[in-house]
């Protein structure tokens, strides 16, 4: 079972957390401060896996983003590391071309992905094609939903300016 | 599809984001978020919030909180949201939820009504949304609240429904197994399911269940069987494909199922060999999910009933892996090794070089899965090679955690294996040195038992060599004058070398009692602070004298000693001032007095205690019968009671002899019936008594003796006694697995006593020792040995190699420099040149070039021109430091590898942007300026190296 799920931009920056296991505030602070010290001072040529507390943190670089998950034990790290990349290759496939900055500013979107991907810390659908298309639908909806509001939208930025 | 703007958030929003972006220290983000959450306080709380509003606020909420600070003010928001009639507003409202409340939250209780009615809903979209959130918030009260709509949805008709339904399910079977188990039928089910996510999701709790109870899933052997044999014919539709692999997620999950269910099993596993060779000589061993299906297949033969030709295909395997360059396959081959190695113990043998490679290598992660596998293979003949690495990497790390496994893997592995006592205290020293801090205290018990109990019984010259050594050894640690910084933290091993200094130091007569106890005393004042360690040495001080004094001898103590004991004497703690007036008083005994308080090497013997003290059993009678209360066992006593009992007594106690001490364990004493004092005991019946008191003191602890009585020489024999047997005693009683693994026979144990002193410095030569000892001894040996590495011999030869190879350091770096140089062209040449740089080069000159242009390209997005002078001259700063407080920098450099392709009209200008600083900062990474990195764009793209529109780069180098 994969505990939680974080992305770090090298220069420690916390990108994304998600935790399927309970962690207090606290915790997670301390948790994602251990972490980065560990994972980004690891070579480049290093293995992608590091123990950590008795569990294994599979890690892995996209560019200057460091994507984390920390399973048991006796998972398949090789498989995680596959996951990974799976999430990654459907968001580069939603975002087309997904950069660091995608990430930053559409975070809830990168968590709306993550959701379909995996539930209660298990991968649930292997299929990017299926994950793609809920995230459209939910998408289309939200579309029509935005084209209401934008305008609205549109006389609140002008008067927060 | 471009990266800012395109989902309507505000420019406030963007701006913050931006700002954290820039950031150089983590302070100066603090203050930026303290900011953002006073504002957000402020408006959320302003009457009429449009929900759009509303919903950026929660988003950046969620920002907040993910950047490790305190929300909590708005979750109530968020509950609010989630309840929202809009899908938009409602899944920005679950999402905040499930990242804000964890399952005991207050709020959640508020938020079931709304779950309740969104798994209703008719719209599959609000059902997945709710779904989500109840896997992430229904605790263990809430679940038969949606446990009802739930079950229902496992019949949805969208797939997507069921296979949220399912894992749904399965989070409340993990959660609280008794709540869904009238249900799991519903996960076989679900296995036949149309859709295969839907079976695939099945498989997850179907792998639970299985776990715990195998028998009742055998029949599912059959279908799980049937199902992967279909998966890896491609059966599945296309889109399950991952890399040119089908579905290889669920065949991992089915394999490892099939691996549950064959254990042990030769029918069910009859069945599985077929359809796991396929898969292993179909796999494609290039790609690393491949490797992972791989991996499956060998975890499953290795749990499986044992097939020799599938064991042959995974050993091809496993050779694949371990020569492989991937530091990541060489990690799971030695997983997989180590997996094996019960099965086919040649298997390691064969990669011997490979595994000392491993171990050699620099990689932590690797080095301690190897030391995993050697834990595993470690038997007699090759313990002393491996626990010497294990001690010399312990010493070398930092990392708390792991330290103590590997300490207490030392202690397990050298208790069990040790070939000699001389090597065991000698590893025990070592293990003690590098981490006394943290090994269990027991561990220095049991040595301490191992040295006073020896071989146990008729081989006394053997034992009295062994201690011999140990106090040898002993006086070697304290006399070193690093000392007190290597052992500052090893209260453990200063505890069994006060003991064995005390107890054996002048046995042998090989020193004299002064120097000892100057050692004594040295150990006690560089520890002033601890008072246990003075205790320790005190009494260690104690025995020597009383030896001394037993052998006849003339005492000598030196004035600095006694101002030790006067000093202590008048110590804050009870235990040290008891410990003091001890020894005070037996020095100054008659010798035949003193030999009956402090026999000599009686520290293995058993001692009966009897804690209802039957022998006093007369005079309780006979004082009560004079009038004397009955005993009031302590519980029972009411605080008055107690208080005068116990002045009773001491006024008592006052006019007689040694009364006093008895009276304090009386009034302390749990057992249910204890009389008052025995005057007469005391002074007649010397030698039953220390052993009754003896227990009275293991009943109290020793530091809760209220105050220090002015003792005469029983109390003081008691005393000691007491100190021997609290520490020997526990491991008497119940017969501890050191002891059968250590004690070699006698004959084996003298040869090796003679080779002792090369123990550590020439292992090879004590092999040929070992050898010959481990024909004499320990059958059980040569069986471990037989199993891990076949017949002694080979075995012998085996770890003779692997220890010369692991002293060939400069061969095995050779080889990795080697094959380092090696893979680096061949990986270069499947990388499209242009993100090369990112993806290998991490050096701080790249960031810092980037840093340098990507400056401009802020201010070209978000228009922050004044910042630009002042940034750029940082960013030149930086250059040396390379602490990378450019954030987005790097982003569009190096994520952004596929700038080629079509984007839509709109963000056209954005992908440009981000375009040609891709180019710019990998190509000019000098280029101090966005024009110098623009002419080096046209450049390269003159030289037509540009990344493919189909593949992104980015991702070509994971498969590789």
């Amino acid at each position: 079972m994969i505990h939680f799920v974080l992305l770090v931009s090298r220069q420690g920056k916390v990108r994304l957390t998600k935790w399927y296991s309970p962690y207090s505030q606290k915790e997670r602070t301390k948790v994602i401060r251990e972490l980065t010290g560990l994972i980004l001072t690891r070579g480049p040529k290093l293995c992608n896996f590091v123990e950590w507390r008795g569990y294994r943190v599979v890690y892995k670089r996209y560019a200057s983003l460091y994507f984390c998950m920390c399973i048991d034990q006796d998972d398949n790290e090789l498989e995680v590391l596959e996951i990974i990349h799976h999430y990654v290759e459907t968001l580069d496939r939603y975002f087309g071309s997904v950069c660091e900055l995608d990430l930053i500013f559409n975070f809830h979107k990168a968590y709306y992905i993550l959701d379909e991907l995996l539930l209660a810390g298990e991968l649930q659908e292997p299929s990017k094609k299926i994950v793609a298309r809920l995230i459209a639908g939910q998408d289309s909806l939200v579309e029509a939903a935005k084209e209401e509001a934008n305008s609205i939208s549109n006389i609140i930025a002008q008067a927060t300016k | 599809m471009g990266s800012q703007g395109g989902f309507g958030q505000s420019k406030e929003f963007l701006d913050l984001v931006k700002s954290i972006g820039e950031t150089r220290s983590k302070s100066e983000e603090d203050r930026i978020i303290l900011r953002e959450i006073e504002t957000i306080k402020r408006r959320i709380l302003e009457p009429d919030i449009p929900r759009r509003k509303m919903k950026e606020y929660i988003i950046r909420l969620v920002y907040v909180e993910m950047l490790g600070h305190d929300a909590s003010f708005g979750y109530i928001h968020a509950v609010k949201m989630a309840h929202d009639e809009n899908l938009l507003h409602k899944r920005t409202g679950y999402l905040a939820v499930t990242l804000f409340l964890n399952e005991d939250h207050d709020l959640i209780i508020l938020i079931v009504n709304t779950i309740q009615k969104d798994l209703k809903s008719d719209n599959y979209l609000v059902v997945c949304s709710a779904l989500n959130a109840v896997c992430r918030l229904i605790n263990e009260e809430t679940i038969p609240a949606v446990l009802p709509q739930v079950v229902e949805l496992l019949g949805h008709q969208k797939e997507a429904v069921r296979k949220k339904a399912i894992m749904t399910l399965h989070r409340f079977y993990q959660k609280s197994p008794s709540t869904v188990s009238h249900l799991i039928s519903n996960f076989r089910k679900k296995l036949s399911d149309n859709d295969p996510g839907v079976m695939g999701a099945s498989l997850y709790p179907l792998f639970d269940l299985i776990t715990i109870d195998i028998k009742s899933y055998k029949d599912l052997v059959a279908s799980f069987i049937s199902i992967l044999k279909q998966v890896a014919e491609c059966r599945l539709p296309k889109s399950y494909d991952y890399h040119q692999m089908p579905a290889p997620f669920i065949q991992i999950k089915l394999l490892k199922i099939l691996g549950l269910l064959g254990n042990g099993d030769k029918h069910a596993s009859g069945q599985m060999y077929n359809v796991v060779g396929d898969l292993i000589r179909k796999c494609d061993a290039s790609s690393n999910i491949g490797n992972a299906v791989l991996y499956e297949c060998i975890y499953c033969v290795a749990s499986i009933y044992p097939s020799t030709k599938l064991l042959e295909a995974t050993a091809e395997v496993i050779a694949k892996f371990l020569k492989n360059d991937n530091h990541n396959l060489k990690y799971m081959g030695i997983d997989v090794l180590g997996r094996l190695i019960k099965l086919s113990p040649d298997v390691a043998e064969q990669h011997q070089l490979a595994v000392i490679d491993c171990l050699e290598d620099l990689d932590d992660t690797l080095k301690r899965k190897t030391f995993e596998l050697l834990h595993k293979m470690t038997k007699s003949s090759n313990v002393e090679v491996i626990i010497d690495r294990m001690i010399d990497y312990m010493t070398s790390i930092n990392d708390f955690h792991y330290k103590i496994e590997i300490a207490s893997r030392c202690v397990e592995l050298s208790e069990q294996f040790a070939p000699s006592y001389h090597w065991f205290i000698l590893t025990m020293n070592r293990i003690f040195e590098h981490a006394g801090d943290i090994v269990d205290i027991k561990v220095a018990h049991n040595l301490m038992r191992l040295i006073a109990k020896g071989f146990g019984g008729d081989h006394e010259s053997a034992d009295s060599q062994l201690r011999s050594y140990a106090v040898e050894s002993y006086l070697h640690v304290v006399t070193e004058p690093k000392l007190p910084s290597a052992f500052l933290q090893a209260w453990a091993m200063i505890e069994v070398i006060c003991w064995v200094l005390g107890q054996f130091g002048t046995a042998d007569g090989n020193y004299s009692a002064s120097y000892i106890s100057g050692k004594l005393r040295d150990v006690a004042e560089a520890y002033s602070s601890d008072e246990t360690v003075k205790a320790y040495a005190i009494t260690a001080l104690t025995k020597i004298y009383a030896f001394e004094i037993t052998s006849g001898r003339k005492l000598d103590i030196l004035p600095e000693r006694q101002s030790l004991f006067e000093e202590l004497a008048a110590s804050r703690s009870a235990d040290l001032q008891q410990r003091a007036y001890e020894f005070r008083t037996v020095v100054h005994l008659e010798a035949h007095a003193v030999k009956s308080i402090m026999p000599f090497d009686v520290s293995c013997e058993d001692i009966e205690v009897d804690i209802t003290l039957p022998f006093l059993n007369s005079y309780v009678q006979q004082s009560l019968q004079n009038g004397a209360q009955p005993y009031i066992p302590e519980e029972q006593r009411s605080g008055t009671i107690d208080i005068s009992n116990i002045s009773n007594q001491v006024s008592r106690e006052s006019s007689m002899h040694a009364l006093k001490f008895e009276a304090y364990e009386l009034a302390k004493l749990p057992a249910p019936s204890r009389p008052p004092l025995p005057v007469s005991n005391i002074s007649t019946e010397l030698v039953p008594v220390p052993e009754q008191s003896y227990s009275i003191r293991e009943a109290n602890t020793y530091p809760s003796i209220p105050s220090v009585s002015t003792s005469g020489p029983p109390e003081l024999k008691l005393r000691l006694e007491g100190i021997q047997k609290k520490w020997g005693r526990p491991s008497y009683s119940s017969s501890p697995p050191s002891s059968s693994g250590v004690s070699p026979s006698p004959a084996s144990e003298i040869s090796q006593v003679e080779s002792a002193a090369s123990l550590s410095s020439r292992p090879q030569d004590n092999y040929k020792d070992l050898k010959k000892a481990e024909v004499e001894i320990a059958p059980e040996k040569q069986k471990l040995a037989a199993s891990l590495f076949g017949d002694s011999s080979k075995s012998n030869k085996t770890t003779g190699t692997r220890h010369n190879t692991s002293r060939s350091d400069t061969l095995s770096i050779d080889k990795s420099t080697g094959s380092r140089s090696s893979v680096a062209p061949a990986v270069e040449t499947k990388i499209p040149p242009q993100p090369l740089p990112d993806l290998f080069d991490i050096s701080d000159q790249t960031v810092a070039a980037v840093a340098t242009t990507s400056v401009d390209s802020f201010m070209q997005l978000g228009g922050l021109l004044d910042h630009n002078g002042r940034c750029s001259s940082q960013s030149d700063a930086v250059i040396d430091s390379s602490v990378g407080s450019h954030d987005n920098v790097p982003l569009y450099s190096d994520l952004h590898v596929s700038g080629q392709s079509d984007p839509p009209s709109a963000k056209s200008k954005d992908n440009d942007i981000k375009r040609t600083f891709s180019r710019g900062s990998i190509e000019a990474m000098k280029g101090p300026n966005l024009k110098d990195a623009l002419v080096k764009d046209a450049l390269v793209r003159q030289m037509g190296v540009n990344p493919t529109t189909q593949n992104p780069n980015l991702f070509k180098d994971l498969l590789g």
